[in-house]
């Protein structure tokens, strides 16, 4: 069951990963959430996995670890603030800068690509 | 006690100067010498013990852990440098009040004169390694406001800051060389250092210690190459260059030498890269004194030259040349603090510095000009005076050394090649200025300076006689007493007399003053010949060569961030992951010992639904609401695994959050495109970006397997023992929150509250197209507030308050508590927004969320001060049962208060994001006043 577990955080990783370097706002914020979620998980791993244990005292002869557990509660609850935080700081930008590209302005090449779009939308209109 | 007062009175009376500076100058003055002076009254009567041989100290721990501790010692060096700093210190006080002008901040003036004065006193006191650093850097710090001190003028900022950044750097150096010697030893302690020599000399480190050690001591006492910064610090007013740069603060470079004498000493590498650095700034100093036509930039290079001969005394190694040293050490700072006395007052009472203009002074203030003649004198090295006494001392030790073997002759001759030129600039100091014919349209007509303005130079100048004629009554002792701190050792026997006989160094001495008239006499060719070279201005180099490496700096961050961010993040993400996989790279294997569980079909379907939400939210990214779908089964999935593995609260948590999370998402996609491009970059760039992140999400996988299969050993045994007997509350989890981690706790919720604040910021002044359709061209629908909703949201909220009250109340025991049961009333808050508009809330809602948030951060802060008036730590939880017919046996725990602030401030901070974002397109939207 470790190796699942394990299997899960990796991909929450790497797909985090893969959308944080996207070009655009909200894929990185959707990558930002992936990436919180497998934190969360690889921070619950320090206490080991363990099944029918949970840490309330009397309902079973063994607890699991409750540390790692008190500390990804508050991770979690501070994780939604801060995507909360940069989603919206993420439509701040694009009402300030009218586009929604992390660096604040189009790459050349989307900006031109962008300008032919319009050009022939106008020409088939 | 004695000795901590020694360095505790000038502390204290940084502030009286600043304090007395209304009642006038006199007043402030002698208020400033007070201190100082009483100290140097202590300094006195600890005299005998002192030279009697017994070293008084002090020692109190401050964090042992670190090897961090009050410690200070007086023993002989120390005391002579106490010696030096208060007593010309107090001179130059004296002097400083006439040179100031009235426009001059004396307070301030005086204030980081007595800085400096109480930083240098720590350095020599100081029996802590990291504590001698620390007053090191204040004596760097100190000494650039001084020669900040007009800052009005451009020479002084940037001398000052060529002054800072040369010594800051060698300061820098001097803490890695301290931090590298008591890594060794084991102790910062110095007296333990002191002992360890043998073992310091064999350390394989030894090299690279000497190197940042000597690179400390030679940037501070000006040594070549790094003296240019010296002449440029003679921006600072003369008092200042007559203490700091050249009785004190230039000497802690060579005072440092001298107490790691008998530790860093003894080897060849020492003698030869000490005597060489020692030779070359003599010979540098000595030379390019003569042609200053600056009064105080000949005395600047001649200070660098005496620096150096100092130094070359500390690296030949004979038996009595840190003798030597020492004595050239009081010798040095007596005639110069003088010289520099009397150039101010020269400069002060004709209104100009330059040689060239400077002529036939003696007319004008006879008993000045004996005064620095006199001085200058000892400078050249003339019998009967104190200059003389160390100058033969170090002709007979250069005579004694064989550093380099058969070519050792050439230190005796090198050594009075430079005395030489000593000689001929003391001659210039004396015939240019007060000789030499008539002054040349000088702003002031000369004129001697008030009474007690000499009077410093005249104690100073009486001293070199004294010194010169009876050198074994005035500081035999003494200087037996330092020279034996410094070596730690036995002295030697010496003899301190006048007259030796007819010697090699005193034809050495008759050859350099010989040689020194010719060449002041023969000047004109020599300054012919040096007029061909260019002048160099080390300032125009310094800002130059600092300019180019900010620059270079500039370039180096274009490199790292172009402005690019992907580009930055993928290059910051590549080096964590050689950093994470670079350790990987020394487990043996992955798998630990640790018994695993045995797989079920539940658990592969949850991590193929995983596996399938997180492949899905990257391939609907750009379809960015069947993203947000894939999202939510990412979320889900994490909260099943939580409580699947034992951890309820944790599930609860995940699953709230959820909600209010893709709920937040729904409400920002209607701002933001919800379409976005399939491909945002190069094929090549996504083909990278892939790579990367297959390998950063391997290598997470693989820390994560490796520490799963490993046991475990935790430190939450405490916790669950003491869980209930303590914290009154059987869900260790919410225990650990409020109690154990309370201070955690509070801390989180203080930045949920700001980062909801921020949020509200970013809010208020946002300027939003409203899109009336989407991005297909649908408009939107025109029933904002289906009935159907509102009907159900409605009967549903006292629903859910009630679960959330009971969430609330179980959570100290069972699954639940204050963040739990907060997002679950804020879901049920933003139920009714969604259902009824904001209107609608408002008017049976009217709340703050930021007074929500500010009295339930308030309450918490309330629940852990409490404790205090029991007498219990912060946050110690207090709990005890009750009996309610009808209830029965209940709990109070101090705990749930805190818990309340939790509560509330969940609410507040999820309501205020929410709300706000959902009040936008209505007429509610937050508004600024200048809207």
């Amino acid at each position: 069951m470790e190796f699942a577990y394990a299997l899960g955080v990796g991909f929450l990783t790497g797909a985090g990963v893969f959308l944080m370097l996207r070009g655009r706002t909200f894929p990185v914020i959707l990558g930002l959430t992936l990436l919180s979620y497998a934190v969360n998980l690889f921070l619950f791993a320090s206490g080991r996995l363990t099944i029918n244990a949970a840490p309330i005292l009397g309902t079973a002869s063994e607890y699991t670890d409750p540390l790692p557990q008190a500390l990804v509660l508050t991770a979690i609850v501070i994780g939604f603030a801060m995507t909360a935080f940069v989603l919206i700081l993420a439509m701040r930008a694009r009402a300030d800068l009218g586009n929604d590209h992390v660096d604040g302005h189009l790459p050349p090449a989307q900006l031109s690509a962008r300008a032919e779009q319009r050009r022939e939308r106008r020409e088939h209109s | 006690m004695t000795l901590l007062w020694i360095l505790l009175l000038p502390m204290m009376g940084i502030v009286t100067p600043l304090l007395t500076e209304r009642y006038g100058r006199n007043v402030c003055a002698a208020m400033t010498a007070l201190p100082p002076a009483i100290a140097l009254m202590l300094l006195l009567q600890q005299a005998p013990v002192v030279m009697s041989g017994q070293v008084p100290s002090l020692h109190a721990e401050w964090i042992p852990a670190l090897g961090l501790n009050l410690a200070l010692h007086l023993d002989g060096l120390a005391w002579l440098f106490c010696l030096l700093i208060l007593g010309i210190g107090l001179l130059v006080i004296l002097y400083a009040r006439y040179y100031l002008s009235d426009r001059d901040s004396m307070g301030q003036f005086y204030a980081s004169l007595i800085l400096f004065m109480t930083a240098m006193l720590g350095v020599v006191l100081s029996a802590n390694l990291l504590q001698l650093w620390l007053f090191w850097e204040l004596t760097s710090i100190s000494s650039f406001l001084l020669i900040s001190f007009w800052s009005w003028r451009t020479d002084a900022r940037k001398g000052a800051r060529m002054a800072l950044a040369v010594t800051g750097a060698g300061g820098l150096a001097l803490l890695g060389a301290l931090i590298l010697i008591g890594h060794e030893v084991g102790s910062f302690d110095l007296a333990t250092v002191l002992a360890s020599g043998d073992l310091l000399r064999q350390s394989e480190l030894y090299p690279v210690i000497l190197a940042l050690f000597l690179l400390g001591a030679f940037t501070k006492s000006a040594q070549f190459p790094f003296h240019f910064w010296l002449p440029h610090a003679m921006a600072a007013p003369t008092p200042v260059s007559s203490y700091l740069h050249s009785a004190t603060m230039v000497k802690a470079g060579v005072f440092l030498l001298a107490r790691f004498y008998p530790v860093l000493a003894g080897t060849d590498l020492w003698f030869v890269v000490v005597s060489l650095t020692g030779m070359a700034t003599l010979l540098v100093g000595a030379y390019t004194a003569l042609f200053k036509h600056d009064l105080k930039g000949l005395l600047a290079y001649s200070t660098v030259s005496h620096l150096g001969l100092i130094t070359l005394l500390l690296g030949l190694g004979t038996a009595l040349a840190p003798v030597a040293a020492v004595f050239h050490i009081i010798n040095h700072a007596v005639f110069k603090a003088s010289l520099f006395m009397a150039a101010g007052i020269i400069d002060h009472e004709s209104g100009s510095r330059d040689m060239r203009k400077l002529n036939g002074l003696w007319q004008f203030m006879p008993v000045t000009a004996t005064l620095a003649m006199v001085a200058a004198s000892s400078m050249a090295g003339v019998p009967l005076l104190n200059g003389f006494l160390s100058k033969e001392m170090m002709f007979a030790e250069t005579l004694e050394q064989y550093t380099f073997g058969a070519l050792s002759w050439w230190v005796p001759l090198l050594a009075t090649i430079g005395a030489t030129f000593s000689v001929a600039y003391s001659l210039r100091f004396m015939h240019d200025v007060f000789f030499n014919g008539q002054p040349i349209d000088l702003p002031k007509t000369p004129h001697e300076p008030p009474r007690y303005m000499r009077v410093p130079v005249e104690i100073l100048v009486v001293l070199c006689l004294l010194v010169g004629m009876f050198p074994d009554l005035m500081v035999g002792t003494l200087l037996k007493t330092a020279a034996g701190a410094v070596l730690q050792a036995p002295v030697p026997e010496f003899e301190l007399g006048v007259w030796h006989g007819f010697n090699l160094p005193l034809l050495m001495s008759m050859l350099a003053v010989s040689g020194g008239v010719a060449i002041y006499v023969n000047r004109r060719f020599l300054f012919q010949f040096q007029s061909q070279f260019a002048e160099r201005d080390a300032k125009l180099v310094f800002e130059a060569s600092v300019q180019s490496l900010v620059r270079k700096a500039g370039q180096l961050h274009h490199l790292i961030d172009n402005g690019s961010m992907q580009r930055a993040m993928f290059l910051m993400l590549l080096l964590a992951l050689v950093l994470m996989a670079w350790p990987l790279m020394d487990l043996l294997n992955t798998a630990g010992g640790r018994p695993e569980l045995a797989l079920n079909w539940g658990v592969v379907f949850c991590t193929a639904l995983l596996i399938a939400g997180t492949l899905l939210t990257i391939w609907w990214s750009h379809q960015r609401l069947w993203a947000l779908l894939a999202l939510s089964i990412v979320g889900l999935v994490v909260s099943v695994a939580f409580a699947w593995f034992s951890a309820p609260d944790l599930a609860l948590t995940q699953l709230s959050v959820e909600v209010v999370t893709v709920l937040l998402f729904l409400l920002a996609l209607f701002f933001l495109p919800r379409h976005g491009p399939i491909m945002d970059g190069p094929l090549r760039i996504m083909m990278r970006d892939l790579g990367v992140s297959v390998l950063f999400g391997s290598v997470v996988g693989t820390i994560c397997y490796a520490l799963l299969t490993r046991p475990l050993d935790s430190i939450s045994g405490y916790f669950l023992e003491h869980s209930k007997t303590g914290g009154g509350g059987t869900n260790v989890v919410n225990v650990i929150l409020v109690d154990f981690r309370g201070f955690d706790t509070l801390g989180e919720i203080t930045v949920l509250g700001i980062a909801a604040l921020g949020i509200y910021k970013l809010l208020a002044r946002m300027t939003l197209a409203m899109p009336s359709a989407d991005d297909d061209g649908r408009a939107w629908a025109r029933e904002r507030h289906p009935a159907l909703l509102a009907l159900v949201s409605q009967s549903l909220l006292p629903l859910a308050l009630l679960v959330s009250a009971y969430i609330f109340l179980r959570g100290h025991n069972m699954p639940g508590g204050g963040f739990i049961a907060g997002l679950i009333t804020a879901i049920a808050l933003i139920q009714q927004y969604v259902a009824h508009g904001v209107v609608w809330m408002k008017q049976r809602m009217p709340l703050s969320y930021e007074a929500l948030i500010a009295s339930g951060l308030l309450i918490a802060l309330t629940a852990g001060l409490g404790s205090w008036l029991f007498g219990h730590n912060f946050l110690k939880t207090w709990y005890d049962y009750f009996y309610l017919p009808g209830v029965g046996k209940f709990e109070l725990a101090s705990a749930m208060v805190f818990d309340l602030g939790v509560y509330l401030t969940v609410i507040g901070a999820t309501l205020l994001i929410l709300a706000n974002l959902g009040k936008l397109t209505t007429s509610e939207r937050i508004r600024t006043g200048d809207e």
